[in-house]
């Protein structure tokens, strides 16, 4: 089976490196990755405790297909309690790491405690050891890529790390691996920087197994077809990426736009997927380099940009001249429409600046916005931003704040809280576009129903990644929904939350699920593992999953108020487009929602619920 | 008819599906690490570029192995290491101009391409015909096509 069985447990605090059987009971359970990781963090952790004291736990972690040939099979998560929502925390990242930590003999890495010095962790397979950052502590992830490399003088090493944000505890400090690639929001880096602890740097050799290869080769094969032969994961998300959304997002009216004032961006075209392949003006060459495929994958989303040469950004700084991960439509969005800046050789240097120095690009663009609504209202001012001007629309503003936050100096400390924490300092609360501190993605709920309600309710606080009922109400997938209602969407909401929840945890990437439905992945993951694993009893561990951070969060404080949404979103109406005139009735949709998922109407899970799924 | 691998970087998206094809067919692990195709990651420049035996009509590692072990599949052309006979002095890994046969501590022996016996799982894997089992006579084929269609509409002349 796909399991190695083994998780790495790193007491920090004490310097330790040990080898523990993995808890199997719990893989069947929670099958894998973010449900594995929340189950441990779960029974070891206090929900109440400090998230960046020595007491939160970090975990990276696999899942049952990661590392084997599965389309994207290899993904992983971080998984601990964040310093940005005080909820759970989990991120999921692609790239090449997680493959390399199964193929290292590892299902799963604990840390614990806090490091009294910066340290990284060295795995080569069985050797797992913690060593000496001093010399990369204060440098970028790129820096710390390529120190590691040439000090283990090994060109294959694997590493994930934090820039100097997540030292610096700027609270959306990611965990950047293979340069380009993030486990990007919640904090998830700043937890790591609180613990001293820069990178993991991993390289493994011994293989991963499956259960039964014969039907694993088979249903991967078939998993394939399925993906070549679809529109979105063999046509368009190649050929444009997830930037494919911008115009389409625009067009539906739910681009939120100005710190969500608006819901259409005059400039979306400009920042479009359309605009990355087109020539410049300036040098004739096009942004976009090329797609590049993660681990395993037969998608090939990622974008590969390289900037424009003569661009103010990058002009004196050649360093920034070679090609590197480009913009997708969450990192477009916010730091191009949500702040109002229409320069696309400026969001992607800052794209470049947010995977070199590890931060969310979402949770920055749109603090930034916030940043520029207090500007325009005259709240923040040059006395404040050591006298940058910061007006919405500003390529200058958002390139010298991305550069300030990410090195946790001057104004960008400021952002560097959050949306939430910095519009309370200003005495503007109702301006953080945030839910549960974590600010929204690039999808206006006003104009994309479904949405409200998977803000309001999610597990890490606003996210796109919970349940994508765009996926339904704006593409058709698996069937068309009208975006413009919030009838039926309590029901749509639960069926998403559940079933992403399933494929999070099973080591593959969610882009799949624009052609897969359970019916092709739990094929995959029955000959991986050699359980019998059917799409219901994957929605049955989903909703499980759901239900156990659900329980987290409210044993680390949160209630029923915090499933709602800022108050620009319930009561002032969408100015243009398809949506015009519409608000989220969210108070339409919740008690549904707490209804269907066998909650009290205080949002609270019955002992009936926990009963029947086992918790 | 004999054919050939035939690798286009230009369609790679350096996913390593033919990694894992190779080691699963191989070695029955996914293992890239023990893939006898090998996707080289040029990130700087956004480009990958899978490599692999050529099998070589006069080939180096062949000619040099003091003991015969690398042998001539005359089905496939293919230059097959056997394994009972290969003493892992590694003179062939040294022979080799393209560094495409390599030594493996876990088994004492060499490994290389042998084309699957004229099935390669490689190009099997492949998402994108990045590597494709083509006419070994051919291998310009597509090329020739490009160019054919420039001249057809008389932009060669120009290129």
């Amino acid at each position: 089976m796909s399991w190695t069985g083994k998780v790495l447990r790193v007491n920090l605090t004490a310097g330790t490196c040990k080898s523990e059987p993995l808890n199997r009971e719990w893989t069947r359970q929670y099958l894998g990755q973010r449900g594995l990781a929340t189950k441990y963090l779960a029974e070891e952790i206090d929900p109440k405790c400090d998230p960046l004291g020595p007491d939160n736990k970090l975990i990276m972690t696999t899942g049952p297909l990661t590392g084997t040939m599965a389309s994207t099979a290899g993904r992983y998560s971080v998984v601990t309690k964040s310093p940005l929502t005080g909820c759970v925390a989990c991120s999921n990242s692609g790239g090449h790491f997680g493959n390399e930590m199964k193929n290292a003999g590892w299902d799963m890495i604990i840390f614990e405690g806090r490091s009294p010095t910066p340290v990284y962790l060295y795995v080569e397979n069985d050797k797992a050891e913690l060593r000496d950052a001093s010399g990369y502590w204060g440098k970028s992830v790129w820096d710390t890529d390529a120190g590691l490399k040439t000090a283990h003088q090994d060109p294959l090493l694997r590493v994930a790390a934090i820039g100097v944000a997540g030292e610096k505890g700027v609270l959306f400090a990611g965990v950047v691996n293979d340069l380009h690639r993030a486990a990007g929001r919640s904090g998830v880096g700043t937890v790591m920087g609180s613990k001293n602890l820069k990178a993991v740097a991993i390289r493994g050799t011994k293989g991963v197994k499956v259960a039964d290869f014969a039907a694993f080769m088979k249903a991967v094969n078939d998993g394939k077809a399925v993906l070549a032969a679809n529109a979105v994961t063999g046509q368009g998300l190649p050929a444009y990426g997830t930037q494919v959304l911008m115009n389409v997002i625009n067009e539906t009216g739910a681009l939120p736009t100005h710190n969500f004032r608006d819901v259409q961006f005059d400039g979306a075209a400009d920042i479009s997927a359309e605009a990355m392949v087109a020539p410049r003006k300036t040098d004739g060459k096009p942004n976009l380099v090329t797609n590049q495929a993660c681990f395993a994958c037969t998608i090939a989303c990622g974008r590969v940009s390289q900037m424009d040469r003569g661009h103010y950004t990058v002009a004196n700084r050649p360093e920034y001249w070679a090609a590197s991960g480009g913009l997708e439509y969450e990192a477009a969005w916010a730091l191009g429409a949500a702040t109002g800046v229409n320069d696309l050789e400026a969001l992607t240097f800052a794209n470049f600046l947010c995977n070199e120095h590890a931060i969310d690009p979402i949770s920055l663009g749109a603090t930034i916005a916030a940043a520029m609504e207090l500007y325009e209202m005259g709240v923040i001012t040059t006395a404040h931003t050591g006298g940058l001007e910061i007006p919405f629309g500003s390529a200058e503003a958002l390139t010298t704040l991305t550069e300030l936050t990410c090195k946790g100096e001057g104004f960008g400390a400021e952002i560097g809280l959050g949306s939430r924490r910095l519009t309370e300092k200003y005495g503007h609360p109702e301006l953080s576009m945030t839910v549960k501190s974590q600010e929204f993605p690039a999808y206006d709920p006003r104009g994309v129903q479904g949405m409200g309600l998977t803000y309001a309710t999610s597990n890490r606080g606003a996210c796109h990644l919970r349940s994508y009922t765009v996926s339904s109400e704006i593409l058709g997938i698996p069937e068309k929904t009208d975006p413009l209602t919030h009838e039926g969407k309590a029901g749509l909401v639960k069926a998403f939350q559940d079933a992403t929840a399933a494929v999070d945890s099973a080591g593959i990437c969610v882009f799949t699920t624009f052609a897969w439905t359970l019916e092709h992945i739990a094929p995959q993951i029955a000959a991986a593992t050699g359980e019998a694993h059917t799409p219901a009893s994957l929605l049955e561990i989903g909703e499980r999953i759901w239900n156990l951070e659900r329980r987290f969060n409210l044993a680390a404080g949160m209630t029923a108020a915090d499933d709602t949404l800022p108050k620009r979103l319930l009561k002032d109406a969408a100015k243009t487009g398809p949506a015009k005139g519409m608000v989220v009735p969210l108070d339409k949709m919740l008690p549904e929602y707490y209804q269907l998922r066998g909650w009290t109407t205080d949002g609270i899970p019955t002992n009936e619920t926990c009963e029947r799924l086992a918790l | 008819m004999q054919k050939s691998l035939l690798i286009d970087p230009g369609k790679c998206t350096g996913c390593r599906q033919c990694e894992m094809a190779c080691s699963h067919e191989k070695e029955g692990v996914f293992n890239p690490a023990k893939s006898r195709i090998r996707v080289f990651d040029f990130h700087t420049e956004a480009k990958f570029v899978p490599y692999t035996c050529t099998q070589c009509a006069q080939a180096w590692c062949m000619t040099s192995c003091p003991v015969e072990a690398i042998t001539v599949d005359l089905a496939t052309g293919a230059k097959v290491v056997n394994d009972n006979t290969c003493v892992g002095c590694k003179v062939c890994t040294i022979a080799c101009p393209f560094g495409t046969v390599n030594y493996v501590a876990d088994t004492g022996k060499v490994a290389k391409c042998d084309l699957c016996g004229g099935d390669p799982a490689c190009a099997k894997a492949c998402p994108t015909a990045a590597i494709v089992y083509i006419d070994a006579d051919q291998t310009g084929f597509e090329k020739m096509k490009l160019w054919a269609a420039k001249t057809a509409t008389g932009s060669a002349a120009t290129a």
